[in-house]
């Protein structure tokens, strides 16, 4: 018999700024089995994809949020172990307001709703927000209080407190932002609830609402409809993902914050395919590690990155921010086109060549197993992207916010290519090329500094020098 | 199901494994012919021979030297201290071998060693304490300490399955007091899942073994006064359900961590500094702790009574809180 007490499965908080995010499979049925830690759901974030493992041991009895529904983190997915019992979906922070003294008429809500959704709380009870304010204006203000308020954009100490001196505690300012700054804050794609009965603000001069009847509910928004005529024959609709919505809402963002202008230069990477030829087979044998010519462009950029700190920098607010590390990102398609995504090597300032060959092909490995985890795709301070595995010789990559430069490399072919020979006489010889473009942000970068950046690093490429140790 | 005392429970959890699975024996002081200090093992050497239930010398350095030896030779020993006590006089074979011995040579100590602790009698100072802080501490060591009869004999039979050494600290004063439901069947219950012994919104406990019932019956008082109290019973000291424990301060943003061995070192300050560490933005007022003060058990009953926190004591922190 199992005595297990049941577990909740919550949507996880995969990084700070991540609010929500989309479940992408189940892994398991209701009725399932699962071991504690063993892959049960998958879901997608603005940030990452990712496995979601079973907190528990037991049966999956639950599953509450169906595939392709997006919802907040810390609300319930599911549940393991205990007994199914038909729970709905409930929000982890909506406070239960215990004593109702006011039912707020839909109509008040609507009006609540229409005024400016601005800084200051609508206001919603009439009077009594005329309470006295207990203490000196400067009571405590605790942390969950203080993130609540900055959640919901209200002031602390325009809320009457109930808590010991006047201090407002987490209950008044749950109680405050669902009469009030709730409003601002509709929910999206669930049927409106019946509304709820806001709580006074203050006990004391119960100003009573005229009880009207019962105002007619708030229609349910209604999904945008797309409506079966408007698909043309052959068409097919697909929901966005997460990540493509991210994809989509970055790539944007990027155009409209950034001057992107893109120069290129061609390298002859004779030395490079040298020296590689030497040094794959002893990476490969002691270390497992394929050289990519990648690695040696990254090698090659984060040295040259060096001498060239806005290339490596941030315009953040009013100042331009430099760094003495480089933490570098490296574009990583995803398989069957499901995006692309940009895990960071962090300090690459701090590795040589088998270093960085072996950071790639990690991240790329955790990025195609979905086993980033969002430290690993934030704090990147220059990019470099591959799109030359086609062929492709030229491109205008996007940069990744807020960088101030991305490096895109091609694809290395060979090519009738005039040196100079030993008598230092023109001659034409078949060498194999690579174009190397930086996309910069002019706002930041001149021209003239993208072009030495560029010059530079050919000159280390080319000449390379050792086998990358250094 | 039959309804069970604590201390049957126990036994029920002791027996069924003894019938189940041959590498298990029990070795203390008394647990032989006598039956055990407090009886748990009564009948048992009747039924498994004086082989499987071994009366020891006075010499708790043996009983737990010889049950780690029998763990790494593949046993599984069930060692009885007369009293949780006097486990001091084992503790160089406790925390120098057996708790090393997996992660030093990788051969697992599958043995548990069961405490008799808690005090509420007037048993003075070498015969109340709760010592599961001082093993908790030690990595390689488990730390079990049941409130309910279900959960004793399913932790008991997890201790006993588990490859480490596991600390299972019985409360003597449930032994008797506390009836409940038991499956008849065997089953476990997991090591490191706590337990909502009540649910509430206002104020959360955290606590485990005696001081469950302490803090409930805080809560039934505060319960006419509309304060809604949450309860989180640990279950197991080491490893803790941090998970659970941080659910339920999130959920109720005001925390009372409640043990009844003494404040300073215990498990509660562990508690304590993780909640603030891990879950600051949900707090609406500062952890509290309430322990026994840092002193060695009290014989004169007044004075015990004054040393482990009681009812009162407890329904008073949290009325402050929820105050806040």
């Amino acid at each position: 018999m199992a005595t297990e007490t049941a577990v909740d499965v919550v949507m996880p908080q995969m990084g700070v700024s991540v609010s929500e995010g989309t479940i992408t499979r189940w892994l398991k049925q209701e009725g399932e089995q699962i071991e504690a830690d063993e892959p049960l759901l998958e879901i997608s974030t603005d940030k990452v994809d990712t496995e979601v493992p079973s907190p528990a041991s037991g049966t999956l009895t639950q599953i509450l949020v169906q595939e392709g529904e997006t919802v907040d983190v810390g609300m319930k997915l599911g549940q393991i172990g205990g007994s199914a019992t038909a729970e709905a979906p409930a929000q982890e922070s909506a406070p239960e307001p215990e004593a109702a003294q006011e039912p707020a008429t839909a109509e008040a809500a609507a009006e609540a709703d229409a005024a400016s959704p601005a800084e200051t709380p609508a206001p919603t009870a009439p009077e009594p927000s005329a309470a006295p304010p207990t203490g000196n204006g400067k009571a405590f203000v605790s942390p969950v209080v203080a993130r609540i308020a900055s959640e919901h954009g209200v002031d602390p100490s325009q809320i009457p407190g109930t808590g010991s001196g006047g201090r407002v505690t987490k209950k008044d300012i749950l109680a405050f932002v669902e009469s009030g700054g709730a409003q601002q804050e509709q929910p999206q794609e669930q049927p409106a609830a019946a509304p709820e009965p806001a709580q006074a603000e203050a006990p004391a001069a119960p100003a009573p609402a005229p009880p009207k009847e019962q105002a007619p509910p708030p229609k349910p928004p209604t999904p945008a409809p797309v409506a079966a005529g408007e698909t043309l024959p052959g068409e097919t609709v697909e929901p966005i993902t997460a990540m493509r919505r991210g994809i989509a809402e970055h790539m944007r963002r990027s155009l409209d914050t950034a001057a992107h202008v893109t120069s290129a230069i061609e390298v002859d990477f004779s030395r490079i395919v040298a020296v590689r030829d030497k040094l794959k087979k002893e990476y490969q044998a002691a270390y497992g590690v394929n050289p990519t010519y990648l690695a040696f462009v990254a090698k090659a950029s984060v040295e040259t990155l060096r001498d060239y700190p806005y290339v490596n920098a941030e315009m953040r607010g009013d100042s331009i921010v430099t760094r003495n590390f480089v933490n570098l990102g490296i574009a990583v398609e995803l398989a069957e086109g499901k995006g692309l995504i940009v895990p960071v090597i962090r300090n690459a300032e701090g590795l040589n060549l088998l270093g960085l060959a072996r950071g790639i092909a990690e991240i790329a490995n955790k990025a195609r197993n979905k086993q980033l985890v969002p430290d690993d795709v934030q704090g990147g301070t220059f990019t470099i992207t591959n799109p030359g595995g086609y062929g492709t010789f030229h491109g205008t990559p996007v940069i990744s916010q807020p960088q101030s430069a991305i490096l895109g490399t091609y694809a290395l072919v060979k090519r009738p290519w005039v040196v100079e020979d030993d008598l230092g006489q023109d001659v034409i010889a078949i060498r194999p090329l690579m174009n190397i473009t930086l996309t910069y942000d002019h706002r930041l970068v001149d021209g003239a500094l993208a072009g030495r950046f560029l010059r530079d690093l050919r000159e280390r490429l080319e000449g390379w020098e050792g086998d990358g140790e250094g | 199901m039959a309804e069970l005392t604590y201390l049957q429970a126990i036994s029920d959890g002791l027996r069924t494994e003894m019938r189940r699975d041959k590498r298990v024996f029990l070795i203390g002081e008394d647990v032989g012919v006598y039956g055990g200090a407090f009886k748990v093992s009564l009948g048992f050497q009747e039924e498994f021979g004086p082989w499987r239930v071994i009366d020891a010398p006075l010499a708790e350095a043996a009983i737990v030297g010889g049950c780690t030896g029998a763990a790494i030779m593949g046993m599984r020993p069930v060692a009885e201290m007369q009293f949780a006590d006097f486990i001091s006089c084992g503790w160089d074979q406790l925390v120098t071998v057996a708790a090393k011995q997996r992660w030093r040579a990788g051969t697992p100590v599958p043995m548990v060693v069961r405490l008799p602790s808690g005090g509420g009698f007037s048993g003075g100072p070498f015969h109340s304490q709760n010592p599961e802080s001082s093993f908790a501490h030690i990595p390689g060591l488990k730390c079990v300490c049941p409130a309910t009869p279900e959960d004793a004999k399913g932790l008991l039979i997890s201790a006993i399955e588990d490859p480490s050494p596991v600390l299972y600290f019985e409360h003597k004063h449930l032994y008797r007091r506390i009836k409940g439901e038991v499956p008849e069947e065997r089953y476990t219950t997991p090591l490191g899942k706590a337990r909502v012994h009540r649910d509430g919104d206002d104020v959360s406990v955290i606590t485990w073994g005696a001081m469950v019932y302490t803090a409930d019956e805080a809560a039934q008082k505060l319960e006419s006064d509309g304060i809604s109290i949450e309860i989180v019973d640990l279950r197991t000291v080491m490893p803790w359900d941090k998970a659970a424990v941080l659910e339920s301060v999130r959920k109720t943003s005001k925390v009372l961590v409640l043990h009844e061995d003494t404040r300073t070192g215990g498990f509660g300050g562990e508690i304590a500094a993780t909640i603030a560490e891990e879950a600051f933005e949900d707090l609406d007022a500062p952890v509290k702790r309430l322990a026994a003060p840092d002193t060695p058990v009290p014989f004169s009953p007044v004075l015990e009574k004054a040393y482990i926190p009681q009812v009162d004591d407890v329904a008073g922190a949290l009325r402050e809180l929820a105050e806040y």
